[in-house]
């Protein structure tokens, strides 16, 4: 335990790394008794890492050594991996410190298991327990609940915390049984069930009482690694769906399985995260909470996996075409929605403006409609009646086409003739070359 | 017909107010800086008046929605050319329809209203994310920036509640002036002295807190740590992070270019 607090950052950050939330949002605390901080409902971002992922937390483990040897985990026990563990109170100084220089919103811990669940866990209760009560602290805090703690150490950390989480990591039991024989779905869903408990009765509580006590009002979050087992898009969405309704869940969030343990032979052998199939799992969670989608709409048994080449709304249009053309200027909201190329801005903006006048495509192309999609999806009186005639598979071809010219300026042509010939490192740096800046 | 104005959001509304009162059209509306002399249109300097500008802010504050009360002062602050002649547009749109016509998207009058506000707003929810206070030998929490639009005030609300505890002082650069806060009110100040770099914002080294060094290379080991570099995703990072706020970054200042 005589390691730097510097060297004990970059151990426990870089550990920490891979757990892909890092929300502010969804709670509004006030600065009590001139303290320092508040949280504040939208959340905000405070900087961005190389790789596009938003720093909003300090995101941090306790400690990274572990009793338990998942698969998929890079702090398994059997990793020869440097170790570290902070203690509450550098902990707490730290993330003080930070605070104050506007560096971050507030602390997410989460924890390798220590010893036993309760010990973990209540390590993790203690340091919310300093900042909140000896630093008056009113910023953000996330903590991971740890299965298997005892009911009032989860109790206590949701009465600090403003946001509580449980990771799935593997969707279905058979699989998690697999890769981590010392874990189950039933030990994950219990925490998560009675933090749900937990938020309802606050909720209630604080209908009558206006100062009852808040337990985790930013509520619970999960994440569910993607592409470490076969499970397919419907049974992931299936289960986030399932989260969202049944347990109330505030995110699911997806993390394409980044191959930590090369060595172990359970895992499938690839080079590189699968990064399309995560991004499009992400466009489908946002289908179901912002555009009422439902899940059996975007996945079915019929096509159980999500196109990897279209989003999956423009994926849904093109099934079900018989629902098009709308017509923008007499649609409801939610068949507005269903358009590719119109968000929700551009949605609410068009359900403002054309209480106004008609709109034309000149108008929508100036609120911010993605025309070059939406043209195939709408009518105005006004686009020509040809572009509705294309069969489903032609128009999926043409949207592709124009996107790829978007994508690969120009040289694309001429690389393209060169790709048998010339070896693929060479391509690569060419290629690398012109779309440099 | 031209009008000057002094360049104050006053002022403005004062402009608005004489083109109702004497039933001007002008053919455009500019600060006495901007205005370049043309030989083809005769100007004229409308001056200042608080009481004509509040009965314009008043009335026009009643044809608003009630999400969008503070529209025209945002746009206003873009100060982007040509932006009062639009205000002054939609001060007509607004004031001849019973209904607020904020939210009427179609006319590109307003669209662009709602754009320029837009910037605005963003800019100083980026003041918000990006400041980086820097803690002085005598514990008072400094951060110099040199934001696009003049912003500063609207992330005093922000500060104020969340930095209630500690000494702070926010400085914009571009304006040379800006806001202190003493643990009880927030006071506007123009430092004669600058004890800082005028160019990134920060305190020279002998004025710098003992702490405040090894804070800063911690969050710089941090953010290093933070990264997943089989992810790297340098157009995503750029996007959310525009290249100008980085010279304000702790963690970007003494990274090597990368880009």
């Amino acid at each position: 335990m005589d390691q730097s607090i510097e060297k004990k950052l970059s151990i426990l950050a870089d550990s920490a790394k891979y757990d892909v939330s890092c929300a502010s949002s969804g709670s509004n605390r006030g600065n009590a008794k001139k303290g320092i901080g508040t949280a504040v409902g939208c959340g905000i971002c405070h900087s961005f890492t190389e790789d596009g992922r938003c720093i909003s937390l300090l995101k941090v483990l306790m400690t990274n050594h572990c009793i338990y040897d998942c698969a998929y985990c890079i702090n398994r026990r059997s990793n020869d991996r440097p170790r570290a563990a902070f203690t509450p109170i550098e902990l707490a100084n730290l993330t003080i410190g930070f605070y104050r220089r506007n560096y971050i919103e507030g602390l997410f811990l989460s924890s390798g298991v220590l010893k036993n669940p309760d010990f973990t866990m209540e390590r993790m209760v203690s340091v919310a327990k300093i900042l909140r009560l000896q630093e008056r602290f009113n910023g953000y805090i996330h903590l991971k609940a740890i299965p298997g703690a005892s009911n009032e150490l989860i109790h206590e950390a949701g009465l600090y915390a403003d946001r509580l989480s449980v990771n799935i990591e593997i969707p279905t039991n058979p699989e998690l049984k697999r890769l981590a024989p010392e874990k189950n779905h039933a030990d994950i869903y219990k925490p998560m069930g009675l933090i749900h408990k937990g938020i309802l009765e606050s909720k209630e509580e604080r209908k009558r009482y206006r100062k009852a006590p808040a337990f985790a009002p930013a509520g619970q979050s999960t994440q569910l690694i993607v592409g470490a087992t076969p499970e397919s898009d419907q049974q992931i969405l299936t289960l986030a769906t399932n989260l969202y309704s049944e347990q109330r869940l505030k995110r699911v969030y997806y993390s394409g399985y980044l191959p930590v343990n090369e060595y172990d032979q359970r895992l499938p052998a690839i080079k590189t995260p699968p990064l399309v199939r995560e991004n499009r799992l992400y466009q489908s969670d946002w289908l179901m909470r912002f555009y009422q989608f439902k899940a059996n709409e975007i996945v079915s048994n019929a096509h159980p996996f999500l196109d990897l080449d279209v989003d999956p709304k423009l994926a849904y249009a093109l099934r079900n075409f018989h629902l098009y053309p709308v017509n923008v200027n007499t649609a409801d909201y939610e068949m507005i929605l269903r358009v590719p190329g119109i968000g929700v801005q551009s949605a609410q903006r068009i359900i403002q403006a054309r209480k106004f006048q008609r709109l034309t495509s000149m108008h929508l192309k100036k609120i911010g409609v993605v025309m070059k999609r939406a043209q195939y999806f709408i009518t105005n009186n006004e686009l020509p009646a040809a572009i509705h005639d294309i069969a489903p598979e032609r128009l999926k071809q043409q949207l592709l086409s124009a996107e790829v010219q978007k994508r690969n300026p120009v040289f694309d042509g001429q690389l393209k003739l060169f790709d048998f010939t010339v070896p693929n490192k060479l391509v690569q740096a060419n290629r690398e070359r012109f779309i440099s800046h | 017909m031209i009008l000057l104005y002094d360049s104050s959001f006053e002022g403005f509304l004062s402009v608005v107010f004489e083109c109702y009162a004497h039933k001007l059209e002008p053919a455009d509306v500019c600060t006495e800086e901007s205005f370049q002399i043309s030989a083809f249109s005769e100007k004229q300097f409308v001056p200042t008046q608080s009481s004509q500008a509040e009965r314009v802010w008043k009335g026009w504050q009643k044809k608003l929605s009630s999400k969008l009360k503070q529209l025209p002062y945002q746009a206003f602050l873009s100060g982007e050319r040509g932006i009062e002649f639009k205000l002054l547009q939609f001060a007509r749109l607004s004031f001849t329809s019973p209904e607020p016509v904020d939210t009427n998207f179609g006319d590109p009058v307003i669209l662009e209203i709602r754009k320029a506000a837009r910037r605005v707003t963003q800019e100083a929810m980026r003041m918000i994310q990006f400041v980086r206070f820097q803690e002085t030998k005598d514990g008072v929490f400094f951060s110099g920036v040199s934001p696009r639009y003049d912003v500063l005030s609207m992330t005093l609300y922000h500060f104020k509640n969340r930095f209630a505890d500690q000494r702070w002082l926010v400085y914009d650069m571009k304006r040379d002036y800006g806001f202190y806060y003493d643990l009880s009110k927030i006071e506007e100040v123009t430092l004669n002295e600058k004890t800082f770099n005028v160019r990134d914002g920060r305190l020279s080294p002998d004025i710098l807190n003992e702490g405040e060094v090894s804070y800063e290379s911690l969050w710089n080991q941090y953010y290093k740590n933070i990264t997943i570099k089989e992810r790297l995703n340098l157009k995503c990072h750029k996007n959310h992070m525009p290249k100008r706020y980085w010279i304000y970054l702790t963690e970007k200042r003494n990274i090597p270019r990368s880009i």
